[in-house]
Formats: C-alpha cells, sequence, structure tokens
C-alpha cells in the first residue's frame, strides 16, 4: 500500500520508512512560528518548564512575527508585542520582525512564504490555527496551543497522530468569475466544519496546478475551518520557482503513491460551481451569491491571511476599476511587501493602490486588523447591527467584533462587486 | 488528579468555537499575573449568542455579570467543541472561571490537545448526545474510573468513551509532567 504526501513528511520527520494514519508519533520540527497573541505565554510557559537553563532547541527553527494586535492603543496588547522584543533581545533571536522597523512583514502566514520559510517536504508548527496555510508549498504544517509551542520550543519535538486523508480534486479550466475562495467554500458546504477533524485535505487536479501560490494558499489557509489537521498541495514547478526567488534552503518534493490510501476522495468540475458565500454564522453555511444578491451591506472587508494577498487585490481592483464604491470598503493587505506592490502592479496603467483610492476605499496598515476583531480601536472591526461581507476566513458568532454583526465569507471578486452595488452581488455582473 | 468530579451542568449546543469561549478583545490579559488572569474567568463563554446560553432554556450566563466564577463545573456540548482559533487561552479560560471538565460528542483537534497537553479541563466523549438529555444546572458527577456520568438531578446514568492514549498525560498533570515521568526531558 502507498503513502500520502502527509504520511511520507510525517515519516520521514518521525525517522521512520513508513506511518499510518492514527498512529502516534514523534515529529521533529523544521520551523516553529509564533506571534503576539500567543508567543508571550508560549515563552512564559518555555521559562516555566525548562527553569533558568532553558534553552531554545534551534534559534534558526524560531520565527516571530508580531501581526495580531498591533496597531492599538490597548496598553496590554502593546505589552505583548514588548514581550516579544524583550525576549527576541535577551535570546538573540535571529528571525524576528519587529513592528516598527523595516524589518516588519505582517501577518504570519503570508510572511513565512515570502521570507522563505515554507520549503517542500518540510515540517512548520505554528500557535495559530492558520499555520496550515503553508501546506500550499507541499509541506506539513499546522496549529498547536501556547503548550505544546513551549514544548517544541526547548525540545524541536511534539507528539502527533497520522491523519487520514481526504482528496479533492478539481477538474478543468478555473472560469473568470471563480476564485480559490469559492472552491475552499464548495468544500465546506459539503464536508462542514467537522468533516476534516483530524485529517489532512490533499489538493489535486489541473485547477489547482493551474493557480499561482497565493490562490492555492487560500486553499490550505481555509483546511482548518473543516477542521483538519492540515492541508497540502504537492510542489510543482510554480512552487519551486516561488521558493527559489527566495531562499537557497535546500527541500525534498514528496506526492502521493497512485495506490495510497483515502478516506474519501471528492470530485470537482470547475465550470459547475457557482460564486459562493458563506452565511452567518459558520464558514461551512454555503449558498451561492446569487440566492442572497441584494441584501443591503453596512461594511465590505478585504484582507486577512485567506483574502489579503497581492491576487486578491488584483482580482478585486479588476472590478472596482472605475467605480465608486457605495459601502465603507476597509483594504487591509496582508503584508508589507503586499502593501508596496499595491502601489506596483497596475490594471491599465494605473496601481492597484489608486484604484481603491478613487473609488474611496480606506487603505489600512498591514496586519491581522478586524479579521478577528482585537481590540476596540481596531480598524474595520464590525459593531453592533452591522451586515458585512468579507474575503476573510472566520464568521463565527462575534468573529470580526461584534456577536450582534452579520459576517458574510466571499471571494474578493464577489466583495468588490459588493462594494460597488452597496448590496450582495454576484460578480459574473461586472465581468 | 481528582477522579470524581462533582458539579452542575451548564449545556450548549454544537460548534463552540473559541471566539465564542473567549473573545479575542479578551486574549491581552496576562495568563500568569494571578490578578490579571481572573479575567479571563470574567468573560470565559461570554461570546456564546445569549439565547444559546446555558441550554435549553438559555438566557443564562456562564459566569454572572461582575462575577469572576462560575457556578457551573461541568460544561456539556454537542459536536466540534472547541473548533477555531488555537488560543490556549479557551481551555484555559474555561479552568480559571472554574469548570473542571467538559463532555461533548466531538472536539477540533488543537483545542482538545490544549485541554490535555495543558493540564486544564478534562475533555470526555461521549456516543450519545448529551445536550438534550442534561439540562443546566443540573447536579452531575463525574467518574474518572468508571468513565460514567450520574445526572443526580434526573437519576440517570450515561456511559462516556474511554479517555485512552491521553489518559496518563491527565493523570500527570499536563504534557511536561508526563515528559519528565518518562524521562523524555
Amino acid at each position: 500500500m502507498g503513502m500520502t504526501i502527509t504520511e511520507k513528511i510525517m515519516a520521514k520527520s518521525a525517522g521512520k520508512k513508513r506511518v499510518e494514519p492514527g498512529e502516534s508519533i514523534w515529529l521533529n520540527v523544521d520551523v516553529l512560528m509564533t506571534h503576539d497573541v500567543c508567543g508571550p505565554p508560549t515563552i512564559e510557559i518555555w521559562k516555566r518548564e525548562f527553569g533558568d537553563k532553558a534553552k531554545i532547541w534551534d534559534k534558526e527553527k524560531l520565527v516571530i512575527f508580531p501581526d495580531h494586535y498591533i496597531f492599538t492603543k490597548n496598553p496590554q496588547a502593546n505589552r505583548n508585542v514588548n514581550i516579544l522584543r524583550e525576549f527576541a533581545s535577551e535570546y538573540d533571536v535571529p528571525n524576528y520582525y519587529d513592528v516598527g522597523t523595516d524589518r516588519y512583514k505582517g501577518v504570519c502566514h503570508i510572511a513565512l512564504a515570502e521570507e522563505g520559510y515554507n520549503l517542500p517536504g518540510t515540517v512548520l508548527f505554528g500557535t495559530d490555527s492558520h499555520t496550515c496555510t503553508s501546506g500550499a508549498f507541499g509541506m506539513f504544517s499546522t496549529g498547536v496551543g501556547n503548550t505544546d509551542a513551549a514544548f517544541i520550543l526547548g525540545t524541536g519535538k511534539i507528539w502527533e497522530k497520522v491523519p487520514e486523508s481526504l482528496k479533492f480534486i478539481f477538474e478543468g479550466n478555473m472560469p473568470e468569475y471563480l476564485t480559490a475562495k469559492d472552491l475552499i467554500l464548495m468544500i465546506l458546504g459539503d464536508i462542514t466544519t467537522d468533516g476534516g477533524t483530524y485529517r489532512a485535505l490533499e489538493f489535486d487536479g489541473e485547477a489547482i496546478f493551474s493557480m499561482q501560490m497565493d490562490e492555492r494558499m487560500t486553499l490550505t489557509n481555509m483546511a482548518i475551518e473543516a477542521g483538519a489537521m492540515n492541508g497540502i498541495i504537492k510542489a510543482d514547478e510554480v512552487t519551486e520557482k516561488y521558493v527559489r526567488e527566495r531562499t537557497d534552503k535546500p527541500y525534498e518534493i514528496f506526492e502521493s503513491d497512485p495506490d495510497a490510501k483515502y478516506r474519501e476522495v471528492y470530485r470537482y468540475n470547475v465550470n459547475e460551481i457557482e460564486p459562493l458565500v458563506a452565511k452567518p454564522h459558520s464558514p461551512d453555511n454555503r449558498d451561492t451569491v446569487r440566492n442572497v444578491a441584494g441584501r443591503k451591506l453596512t461594511k465590505c472587508y478585504i484582507g486577512s491571511c485567506t483574502g489579503g494577498k497581492l491576487t486578491d487585490f488584483y482580482n478585486a481592483a479588476k472590478i472596482i476599476f472605475g467605480n465608486e464604491v457605495k459601502t465603507p470598503t476597509f483594504i487591509v493587505p496582508g503584508s508589507t511587501y503586499v502593501a508596496q506592490q499595491l502601489e506596483v502592479e497596475t490594471i491599465n496603467g494605473i496601481t492597484l493602490k489608486e484604484i481603491f483610492e478613487k473609488a474611496g476605499c480606506v487603505i489600512a496598515q498591514s496586519s491581522c486588523a478586524a479579521c478577528l476583531g482585537g481590540p476596540a480601536d481596531t480598524v474595520g472591526r464590525a459593531a453592533d447591527g452591522e451586515v458585512v461581507i468579507s474575503t476573510t476566513n472566520r464568521n463565527f458568532p462575534g468573529r470580526m467584533g461584534s456577536k450582534k454583526s452579520e459576517v458574510f465569507l466571499a471571494s474578493p471578486l464577489t466583495v468588490a462587486a459588493s462594494a460597488v452595488t452597496g448590496v450582495i452581488t454576484d460578480p459574473r455582473e461586472f465581468l | 488528579m481528582e477522579k470524581i468530579i462533582k458539579g452542575r451542568a451548564f449545556v450548549l449546543g454544537d460548534n463552540i468555537d473559541t471566539d465564542q469561549i473567549i473573545p479575542a478583545e479578551h486574549l491581552v490579559y496576562s495568563l500568569s499575573d494571578p490578578e490579571e488572569s481572573k479575567n479571563y474567568g470574567r468573560f470565559a463563554l461570554s461570546g456564546v449568542p445569549l439565547s444559546q446560553s446555558g441550554l435549553p432554556k438559555g438566557g443564562i450566563p456562564f459566569v454572572d455579570e461582575g462575577q469572576y466564577q462560575t457556578k457551573y463545573q461541568i460544561i456539556i456540548g454537542g459536536s466540534n467543541f472547541g473548533c477555531g482559533s488555537s488560543r490556549e487561552h479557551a481551555p484555559f479560560a474555561l479552568q480559571v472561571a472554574g469548570a473542571k471538565a467538559i463532555i461533548a460528542e466531538s472536539y477540533a483537534r488543537i483545542f482538545y490537545r490544549n485541554c490535555v497537553d495543558g493540564g486544564f479541563v478534562v475533555p470526555y466523549e461521549t456516543s450519545q448526545k448529551l445536550n438534550d438529555k442534561i439540562e443546566t444546572g443540573d447536579e452531575l458527577e463525574l467518574d474518572l474510573n468508571g468513565n460514567t456520568l450520574r445526572n443526580l438531578t434526573k437519576n440517570e446514568t450515561y456511559q462516556l468513551r474511554p479517555l485512552g492514549d491521553i489518559l496518563p498525560i491527565i493523570e500527570a498533570g499536563n504534557i511536561f509532567e508526563y515528559a519528565r515521568q518518562n524521562n523524555m526531558i
């Protein structure tokens, strides 16, 4: 019996020839990522448990990005960043990307890719549920809590159960009105928010491999919305080109054997999928944009680790071009690199930034911002009674702020079309 | 580790995500400062829409306004308890509020790991749906030796799934104690 890509990477990391789903193994971790919300408690637990002689197992393998609550006056949030800063300085952590400096990057999952930490065949853990984003690079990546992260920080090891795999094959050429967000909303509607619990979601098919890394990362990012342990896409020449432009570190490409065992295989033809939304209050509450079209909005939001990448803004700008938004619309670049590129990338000779500005959008600084609510002064945060359409990844009650608000999740094309009309709108009306 | 946990039930529905367990705006308090960390207890389960908080009637807060401790020690959930964010603040908040155990049909992976590895609350699974049998306020007795839950108010007993692989970690207190006992660190 063959092995899946996830099983092969886990076996390599555990120093075994093969592993079986359900088996508990100890993994050797290649990269540990943390941020300002879960970094300070992780450091605290690590110091408490390993005492005065606490040693980082491998400084080069620890990466810290403040990104969640950084542009706020909240004193406790600012204290969290100070704790990271002092820790990085005391322990001489090379991969610390401090806010307020040129090194600041923005949202951790985007920054991991941009800074060359995502390497095919490696194992990455992070104190954030969306750490599964990195699986777009043909690697095993997943989220953990502070205690597990502190254990890794001291030992470089963690126990995990090998997940069963589900395979999602997308056939056909992506139509212009669809994005990766529509595909993952399709899956979530089919398997629900716990259909992937303790499982790996593997994405395959010509539509997947025709996508750039930005779009692939949207798919793997939202694997956690199905409860999945990881999402994964085999590395190909698109992946290798992206990685080689950013690092010369070694990596190894794995792929699933033809006779690998899957719990289930799902097949889709992308030409049969319509633009989709997730209605309040769950990412699996799928409907077509057509069915909810006309719903009046109070806010549009384009940002986050899933919807704040350059491709997302390019797609949104295609529709917003030459229009004015009828609803307050927030543009939050996922990284400082994306923010810079908004001033470089053009449509008909006009930069994306100018297109958004002329349309009346609010362009905020790069960070997690209102994707997860956050302190009261967070830009774009949802207030009581708001109806928001957003490119973010979660719409659980209160996720973007008030639990008395409603959040629809959709592709950047759909959010942009809705921003222009002020009501939920099918992007096909603009394309 | 307590082998018998007695307390009142607090009943919730399916898909209780970590934003409902501890909303993101409250993730800023220190977890180690005893005074400041009390706020996690104060806001535990404060993100659950009120109509679904304390079923079947609803409208019952887990922690009363202005208080830091709950009257309910055993949480009864449905399926996919703890989905969403990886924040360990979630099981921590439940522990600080005074919860000892959760009984649910299924859990999200990260939340489940956090409960066990951090030693915050005991997460039991049940193959039968209990959140329609037990009411908020019922007196319960959880027996970790027999993997049973007795509802003293209704005089019913429910069988729970044995804790299995994770029992030694729960018995040790947390993953670090477990690792030390096994000479792993």
